[in-house]
């Protein structure tokens, strides 16, 4: 029983930090948009409509309120799920960001595939071998993912294996010739080619994904692996691990069984905040391979001082760092004891 | 390092063969910017894309033939005529004309769609609204006559040529009243459902609108001119130019559409791809706000005129985007004026600012920061400061500039003006009407915008419109863009032109001056 309220109390405070995290978020949104010196009527009408249209408009936006009402009203309809309309497009913004997120989801979720699954082993392969020559290939090759700048490699990308050796699909999400003939069910492309059946519809789809993840998969291995490598770098030198050797264990032992254990707490939240950055949408690689994400539709509105486009996406990508952490939260204690609470 | 080359085998190896078909034979692929458009109905369309896409949805009374836009021609309308006091038109709709829908044309869609946008009041509703058109007399004003005639009446005695160019405008399209009827929703005459469908009689359908994704429209069938010779255009958002010039060059586009100087220097001598080049409608200035009294004295607007270098910039930074233009009418249309008086001559300037005692001038000027604007801002800095001006660039997001340009809170503004119809008004009353100068009675006019109330030239520009002799009315806008072109707080420097790379094999593409005469009926694939 008394375990049950512990764990109902630990809920609600959570619970609690969440809306408070969520509000103050939304809050800071809010009159950074206010304050830009964009004025959001002309960005949703244009440049030309008659004063009478622009006075209309402003209302129809409720701008013409006091902004301390224009939040308030905007934080009840967040409460009730209701995340307003785009003053830009005049689309509601909830159908826009389940247009636009299945799209960055999708593609971070192979990049930090491709990042951990490379990245670790890396990183680990890197600290073993630390100053010999694999080290600085290894080294080199994450100093190059981190100072090269993606536009850059995009675009070099897609003319090699796009436009030269004609590898990978090029820009957009699918070949137009299986753009509408797919069935969008989650929005994810490779979930709803796979889900109508269609192999040449995936196989489009798999060629379009595969550079900009890559890519990006690229980037965040290069993050993840250096983490990895200084982690893992520090607790090879504990002395435990000499122990470990004094007693016989193998190289193979010594680093995947008794280091790489020890350091993976920090190594999910080095993952879990390089998933958070991806998740928040990644504005030039969308850009260089038309991939309509979050990210770019966050800028765009941004741009245009859409502020129930920008405060929508914003809460979006606030919930995925929240849930984030939380998922982190809940894996601490299972790769080390130590962290468990009684 | 065996891990890493069976990594790297194993990834080419799958994607291997990969490559994509090329664009379908009877498929149009342009690779394009479209992340402009907000709507798709005729009475809220106001941005680049969406004239484009509108333009090939839905037919007007009268349009123009992007080949040769010196006529106007019959449209839905086979033929028109003035009452005796040139305030009423009638139109005769043409026999057997039906929307995509299969319903006949009939009077009653017209008097619905110019209704619609005058009740609806968005963008582009000033078009119409100038006849002395709205919401209480509308219905008055465009009336059915007969089951082929419908009649329209304005509240002043405008010249017939100047009603009839702007009908051929984007609010002037003609909607499917019982398409748009079926789908009215709290009151909006289907403007909610007609944002991301069509109901209209033009060349093409929408399919789809997939916003930051692509729009795809098909070739309407029942159009009276017959069937366009492409079955499907699909308008891909590419935001990136040199995106576009790969899905170019590897044939996953049949045209691109936003490339720049660099980019088309590096395909047109490609093989299996052209370049064409059409002059556009745009013209682009560099203004003075009047607001400022440092800015008052009109030897400064003058010698800032001789301080460009209208030649380098059009030839050496913008190779072929810009050419020189200096009055407000774009050459090409019907009463433009093409001369070209002034060029950089920094000695010429010196002297008419030592003449008029300027000294340090020092001017922030307020711009957009991508191209072609920061090359152009750049060059005329440098210039400027050559005759003694320093020039402050403050750049911004297209919606920050406007914005402050709005407010008129801006020193010098370098920007860019499209007519918003074929008439010389539309640029006339732009650059040289300002009746209400108050901070009370914002407008979108130049002249307004940079405080300027030139009470002869809007007397002139009023003339201008009234005048009924066609010939006699574009020699006053000829008169008018030459008193402008030395009287003005501004110097008008170009005329945007469109590069526009194609693949060899595509025919027919016709970029006309605006984007409401960009149209896929003719195009084809060989």
């Amino acid at each position: 029983m008394r375990g049950f309220a512990t764990g109902a109390m630990r809920a609600a405070s959570g619970l609690a930090t969440l809306l408070v995290t969520l509000a103050g978020l939304l809050l800071v949104t809010f009159v950074i948009g206010r304050v830009m010196p964009i004025d959001p009527v002309v960005a949703a009408i244009g440049d030309k409509a008659s004063q009478e249209t622009y006075l209309k408009a402003r209302e129809e936006l409720g701008l013409d309120r006091p902004i301390w009402v224009q939040f308030g009203r905007y934080i009840e309809g967040v409460a009730k799920g209701d995340l307003g309309y785009s003053s830009a497009s005049g689309r509601p913004v909830a159908e826009d960001i389940a247009r636009v997120f299945p799209a960055t989801l999708e593609l971070s979720t192979l990049a930090i595939l491709i990042g951990v699954l490379a990245g670790v082993p890396l990183g680990v392969y890197a600290a073993h071998r630390r100053n010999r020559w694999p080290d600085h290939v290894i080294r080199s090759i994450s100093l190059v993912g981190y100072s090269t700048p993606i536009f850059w490699l995009g675009l070099i990308g897609l003319l090699v294996f796009y436009a030269k050796l004609g590898w990978v699909g090029g820009p957009g999400r699918i070949s137009n010739a299986y753009r509408y003939s797919v069935d969008e069910w989650s929005g994810l492309m490779l979930v709803d080619t796979l889900r109508s059946g269609d192999w040449d519809a995936f196989e489009s789809a798999v060629s379009h994904i595969a550079l900009p993840a890559l890519l990006l998969g690229y980037f965040s291995l290069a993050y993840i692996g250096r983490m990895t490598r200084s982690f893992m770098i520090e607790e090879l030198g504990k002395e435990y691990v000499t122990t470990a050797r004094m007693k016989g264990a193998s190289e193979a032992q010594v680093l995947w069984r008794h280091a790489l254990p020890n350091v993976l707490v920090p190594v999910v939240t080095v993952v879990a905040l390089a998933f958070g950055y991806l998740l928040e949408g990644t504005v030039l690689t969308e850009t260089v391979f038309s991939w309509p994400g979050l990210g770019l539709y966050i800028t765009n509105s941004l741009f245009s001082a859409d502020m129930p486009a920008v405060l929508g996406g914003t809460l979006v990508v606030g919930l995925c760092f929240v849930a984030l952490n939380k998922l982190a939260e809940i894996a601490y204690p299972l790769l080390d004891p130590r962290t468990r609470t009684p | 390092m065996k891990i890493l080359r069976f990594l790297l085998a194993a990834t080419a190896l799958a994607f291997a063969g990969a490559a994509e078909a090329k664009s379908p034979p009877n498929v149009l692929v342009v690779a394009k910017n479209i992340d402009d458009i907000v709507s798709l109905d005729p009475a809220q369309a106001y941005e680049f894309t969406s004239g484009e896409v509108v333009s090939n949805l839905y037919d007007r009374l009268v349009e123009y033939n992007p080949a040769d836009i010196e006529k106007l021609m019959p449209g839905l309308a086979e033929s028109w005529t003035i009452a005796e006091d040139g305030k009423t038109i009638t139109f005769k709709l043409r026999s057997g004309a039906k929307f995509a829908s299969g319903n006949p044309v009939r009077p009653e869609d017209v008097v619905f769609s110019f209704k619609r946008v005058i009740v609806l009041k968005k963008a582009p509703a000033f078009i119409l609204a100038q006849f002395g058109w709205n919401s209480e007399n509308i219905d008055q004003m465009v009336k059915k006559v007969s089951d082929s005639e419908v009649a329209i009446t304005i509240a002043e005695n405008f010249a017939p040529s100047f009603v009839l160019n702007a009908l051929g405008a984007r609010p002037g399209s003609i909607v499917d009243e019982k398409e748009a009827l079926k789908n009215v929703k709290d009151n909006d005459l289907g403007n909610a459902w007609l944002s991301r469908n069509s109901a209209g009689s033009g060349s093409f359908t929408l399919r789809t609108w997939r916003p930051g994704e692509a729009v795809v429209i098909e070739a309407n069938k029942n159009h009276y001119r017959g069937a366009p010779k492409i079955n499907q255009v699909v308008l891909n958002h590419v935001a990136e130019p040199s995106t576009q010039r790969l899905m170019l060059e590897s044939g996953d586009a049949d045209i691109a559409r936003n490339l720049g100087p660099d980019q088309i220097a590096a395909v047109k001598d490609k093989a299996g791809i052209k370049v064409e080049t059409y002059p556009q409608a745009a013209v682009h200035f560099l203004s003075f706000n009047l607001k400022h009294d440092k800015l008052k004295n009109p030897a400064i607007w003058e010698a800032a005129r001789y301080l460009i270098d209208y030649e380098g910039i059009a030839n050496q930074l913008l190779r072929g985007q810009m050419k020189v233009h200096q009055a407000f009418w774009p050459s090409g249309f019907p009463g433009a004026v093409t001369d070209t008086p002034f060029k950089l001559d920094v000695a010429k300037a010196k002297d008419i600012l030592a003449k008029a005692n300027v000294q340090g001038l020092a001017v922030d000027m307020d711009m957009i920061s991508s191209a072609p604007f920061t090359e152009i801002a750049q060059s005329i800095q440098s210039t400027m400061a050559q005759g003694g001006i320093k020039l402050n660039l403050i750049p911004g997001t297209s919606a920050q500039v406007i914005t402050k340009y709005r407010a008129r809170q801006h020193e010098a503004m370098l920007l860019y003006w499209g007519p918003d119809f074929m008439d010389p008004h539309s640029n006339a009353k732009a650059f040289a009407y300002n009746v209400d100068n108050a901070d009370t009675s914002p407008q979108s006019t130049t002249t307004w915008r940079n405080s300027w109330a030139p009470a002869e030239l809007s007397a002139k520009t009023r003339a201008a419109l009234v005048e009924r002799d066609p010939a006699k009315r574009l020699d006053m806008y000829r008169e008018l863009q030459r008193s402008v072109m030395k009287e003005a707080p501004w110097a008008i420097t170009f005329q945007a032109q469109a590069q526009v790379a194609l693949r060899a094999e595509v025919k027919g593409f016709i970029h006309g001056p605006t984007n409401d005469l960009v149209l896929y009926r003719d195009v084809a694939k060989n």
